[in-house]
């Protein structure tokens, strides 16, 4: 069973990588695919705490939107050189995400869902009343972030290049964690609270800690959403926002980063697909989630196994 | 839903088959169709302001037979979701895979932020028919922008204007805590000199407005000001209504009008609004927009409507003026700019900024013999205003 | 502020829990009973405002409207119960939020294909149009009188139902222990059903009570869920009283905290800037109550007795 956590996101990336070449180059094609593979990272890191952690959050937006008002912020300072915008986004988003983290990993099942929800709702109305970044009609960013002062972001193909590669790391420093001793006295804390605590491990450390690198990731995909659009708004913060995430990674499964990845890639195109179909698509889509939800009890990725 | 029922109009026919290729020979383009990306909010509470300007639009087509300038029209429905990045994608698509020619429609600034980039990196013209932020009016004007609204501060000086116009000497002010609701109480400010008694700011997800009712009555303002849309406003004024408020004059922009007069009804007569257009305008040209506009979607036109039926009649007139041709933008820029149509709010000029230079009236929600509502004027507060923002603009000559 | 006016704050407040609590009952009785999470609540509430409205128009009469709005969102209760939800009973908290959220995709949508877009309209009940002055200017709606008597009402009928009754026995016991009572040899499914259904009944009721006060439009249970959802988790959830207690609380913060936060912050900081401040301070309001029970007490103020 191993082989397929590696086998079928080698295979997307590999897809990903020849896409723009297959026929998938020209600009719309490649905005569609940057914005599957931000979901993508957004996705995996909800999974390091979905699955791995086994806390559902529905406030994983609120990461992306801190990731993304961080470019707003260092923009209207005039600063957009990536090797300053980044790690700030980072750092800010990780910092979020700790201090939320800190009090909402207090709790768990059902109000650790409805407290996640709360912290997105704050994030939402913080960023709704920042009237010098536009307040709610959201801040069009005039250029991308720069690379050592060079607009190389700007280049579709190039950017296109950018996403895939950190899309790529995002996943395999979520894999590593995974199988990492951390990674299993997670897993073991999610299955078994109580037994880990007799056995030494303190289930609040080690969540917080995941919490916080998911909310890192969430952050960096935030940085990356905000270049592919290049525009920031708080639409990007809602809790619906935050459920569309979560659908991602069940549909996908939560047995790994690799179902995240499916799951936001499948999401994406297959909204985009609907939405071509007919202006009604929801009627369509919620349905479609539903029967998702009900059938595929490991996602796609548990598709093969179920026989 | 008026839209279903009349099966003329082909909905998303581009979007099914957009692989077609496109020629290129300028002869051969010229009898090929033009594409029109027609962006509207068609999902949440605001949809209805979409549907309005959807109509709106697809009249004007109608009215044209489906031909700009000679040229066989193609609309292409895009429903922005109200999510700016579905905006962005979306319009992405339309312009590089749909090869749209131009991008009409638009309800909101966030959108528009959202969208204005890569529509005008494309060398697409974009025809606002109802966002219009101070942001494009001023520095960040553009030559391939144009709206057919206004910029929201010319609307709310309006009511500014009036209320000093009626010697009104405190006036309680409350709008939604977003930029457009502090841009509402600059511009009352602007026109305003008495005093604001207080500045309420409410969250954009309001349903309850008991709390700010009863300040109002503690405070006995002379009148009161207000820019509440869509949803917050048919609950504010059913509220006010209800609470007895009703003999304090109810100043407002976006709060009445005929989206949701359907909701308000009787709560909303008598409340005053501003705007430059309204469906009681006497000239022919509005009476026709409005008699088939009610004849053909069976509801009463609001702005959103009309700004984009004057956008079908604004882009044929230049479409025609430059002969189908619409390889080189700078004419069909002129083209545009020169706005020779006959607007349905009557006069109508494009300013240095190519946001209108227009009147803006007061309106007052009445009922119509037939027992539906709709806003009407009562007199013209400003004559040939042109924006606060038009003199930053730094319009390039050529494009 | 002077005290007229902060008293009449505080009864707004209370009404306003009171609209939340009707929301919120049905909420955290399908939570408490079946252990479900039902995001789909808030479009329950929605469809019987569409109904309530529809239904009114059609008969000419509000009263009427509002006692056929009760069947119907029965029915559709029942209908939504048989067709999605009792698929889910036995799965975990995820897949019930996902599934939950996919209908809410599809009846916000439906609503929107079958009513049209623009919101609808329902004058307010001839009988109760008028209204009592509580201070100079300011009329207290007799309808709002009326929503806190029914709210009022409906909490005492619940509260008997739940403690008194021996229908509501066996949704205590359930709820604590399903296998046995199923043991017992009482139908715990069709229980759940009927628990799920008067409480799909409740929101509709709720609904279709708003219609005069709130605007009917497609997306209207959105905001109201979230809220009902905090309502939930700060009273302690399953809990009818936790649920009761917790509706006038978060009534009572959202509306206080409106009148109160810009005062306070003015105390700090520029008049124009306290006054943005502290309405963006007064929106998150909720949430930071929330948060801060939450942290002190993670099961809420009242957590059902188990």
């Amino acid at each position: 069973m191993r082989w397929r956590e590696t086998a079928v996101p080698l295979a997307i990336f590999l897809a990903l990588a020849a896409a723009p070449f297959l026929g998938f180059g020209q600009g719309h094609s490649l905005t569609l695919l940057a914005r599957a593979m931000i979901f993508g990272m957004a996705a995996i890191s909800l999974s390091l705490i979905v699955g791995g952690a086994g806390l559902i959050s529905l406030g994983h937006a609120a990461m992306l939107g801190v990731g993304a008002y961080a470019v707003v912020v260092l923009d209207h300072a005039r600063i957009t050189e990536a090797w300053m915008v980044i790690p700030i986004a980072i750092a800010a988003s990780a910092a979020f995400a700790a201090v939320t983290g800190a009090i909402a990993i207090r709790t768990s099942g059902v109000h650790f869902i409805m407290i996640t929800l709360a912290f997105g709702q704050m994030a939402f109305f913080a960023t709704s009343s920042l009237a010098i970044y536009g307040g709610d009609d959201g801040y069009t960013l005039y250029s991308r972030t720069e690379l050592f002062g060079s607009r190389a972001l700007e280049g579709r193909l190039f950017f296109h290049f950018t996403c895939l590669a950190l899309l790529i790391l995002c996943w395999g420093l979520v894999q590593a964690l995974l199988l990492s001793r951390f990674g299993r006295v997670l897993r073991a804390i999610s299955e078994n609270e109580t037994r880990a605590r007799a056995v030494g491990f303190e289930p609040y450390r080690y969540r917080l800690v995941a919490y916080a690198i998911a909310g890192a990731i969430g952050g960096l995909a935030g940085v990356l959403l905000a270049n592919g659009t290049e525009f920031v708004a708080p639409a990007y913060l809602t809790w619906q926002r935050s459920g569309d995430l979560l659908f991602m990674v069940i549909l996908g499964g939560t047995a790994g980063p690799h179902g995240a990845l499916m799951g936001a890639l499948a999401f994406i195109l297959i909204e985009e697909w609907l939405a071509h179909l007919t202006e009604h698509w929801r009627l369509i889509f919620g349905p479609l989630l539903i029967l998702c939800v009900y059938f595929l009890r490991g996602g796609i990725a548990g598709l093969p196994r179920r026989g | 839903m008026a839209f279903q029922d009349n099966p003329g109009f082909a909905r998303r026919t581009l979007l099914a088959g957009s692989g077609a290729a496109v020629l290129a020979a300028p002869a051969i383009a010229q009898s090929a169709p033009i594409k029109i990306g027609l962006v509207v909010t068609a999902t949440g509470p605001a949809a209805s302001l979409g549907t309005h300007l959807r109509d709106g639009w697809l009249l004007g087509m109608r009215h044209l037979d489906t031909k700009i300038g000679g040229r066989r029209v193609e609309t292409l429905v895009i429903d922005d979701e109200l999510r700016p990045d579905v905006a962005v994608t979306k319009v992405r698509a339309a312009l590089e895979r749909d090869k749209v020619d131009f991008i009409v429609g638009v309800v909101f600034s966030n959108i528009l932020g959202a969208i204005i980039r890569p529509v005008t990196d494309a060398g697409t013209f974009l025809i606002s028919t109802n966002a219009g932020p101070s942001t494009l009016a001023g520095r960040g004007c553009s030559p391939y922008f144009f709206t057919t609204s206004y910029n929201n501060d010319q609307v709310h000086s309006v009511m500014g204007q009036v209320a000093q116009d009626s010697n009104y000497r405190r006036v309680f002010v409350m709008t939604p805590n977003y930029q457009a609701g502090r841009d509402a109480v600059a511009g009352f400010k602007s026109k305003f000199q008495g005093t604001v008694v207080d500045e309420v700011y409410v969250p954009l997800t309001q349903l309850d407005f008991s709390a700010e009712l009863a300040r109002i009555a503690s405070l006995r303002p002379d009148a009161i000001f207000t820019f509440m849309p869509g949803g917050l406003g048919v609950n504010l004024v059913k509220q006010y209504r209800q609470a007895g408020l009703a003999t304090i004059p109810f100043l407002s922009t976006f709060t009445v009008d005929e989206a949701t007069l359907p909701a308000q009804g009787e709560a909303a007569l008598g409340f005053y609004a501003a705007a430059s257009w309204a469906p009681n305008m006497d000239n022919p040209a509005n009476q026709a927009f409005v008699r088939d506009f009610e004849g053909v979607y069976n509801y009463v036109p609001a702005t959103y409507a009309a700004q984009s039926y004057d956008a079908a009649r604004l882009l044929d007139s230049a479409v025609k003026k430059v002969g189908g041709n619409l390889t080189d933008k700078n004419a069909l820029r002129a083209a545009i700019a020169a706005a020779d149509f006959r607007s349905v709010r009557g006069p109508f000029r494009f300013g240095i900024n190519q946001y209108p230079v227009q009147d803006f009236w007061q309106l007052q929600v009445a009922r119509r013999p037939d027992g539906r509502f709709q806003t009407e004027t009562v007199r013209k507060v400003l004559s040939a205003n042109i924006d606060p923002w038009a003199p930053e603009c730094r319009m390039p000559v050529r494009i | 502020m002077n005290a007229t006016l902060l008293f009449v704050q505080a009864l707004n407040g209370l009404q306003f829990g009171i609209l939340l609590f009707l929301i919120a009952a049905g909420l955290t009785l399908v939570f408490g009973v079946m252990d479900f999470i039902n995001l789909a609540h808030g479009v329950q509430y929605m469809v019987g405002a569409y109904l309530g409205a529809t239904l009114a128009a059609w008969t000419g009469s509000f009263w009427l409207g509002l006692l056929l709005t009760l069947p119907a969102t029965l029915g559709f209760g029942l209908l939504l119960e048989f067709l999605v939800f009792r698929h889910f009973y036995d799965r975990d908290h995820l897949s019930q939020v996902l599934a939950t959220f996919g209908v809410i995709l599809f009846l916000n949508e439906g609503v929107r294909v079958v009513f049209g877009t623009a919101p609808l309209q329902m004058p307010m009940p001839e009988l109760l149009s008028g209204g009592v002055t509580v201070m100079d200017g300011l009329l207290y709606p007799t309808y709002r009188i009326a929503i806190l008597a029914v709210g009022l009402a409906t909490a005492g009928l619940l509260w008997f139902l739940v403690e008194r009754t021996r229908a509501g026995m066996l949704v205590r016991a359930g709820a604590s222990n399903a296998p046995m009572v199923s043991a017992l040899g009482v139908d715990i499914r069709r229980l759940f059903m009927l628990v799920f259904g008067f409480g799909a009944m409740l929101a509709g009721f709720a609904g279709a009570l708003a219609t005069p006060i709130l605007s009917v439009e497609p997306g209207m249970g959105d905001t109201p869920l979230i809220l009902a959802f905090v309502v939930i988790v700060i009273g302690g959830i399953g809990s009818i009283r936790g649920a009761f207690l917790g509706a006038l609380l978060v009534g009572l913060v959202e509306t206080l905290g409106r009148g109160l936060m810009p005062d306070l912050m003015r105390l700090v900081m520029d008049p124009s800037a306290a006054r943005q401040t502290g309405a963006a301070l007064a929106s998150m309001l909720v949430y930071i109550v929330m948060a801060a029970i939450l942290t002190f007490r993670p099961a809420g103020l009242f957590p059902a007795r188990r």
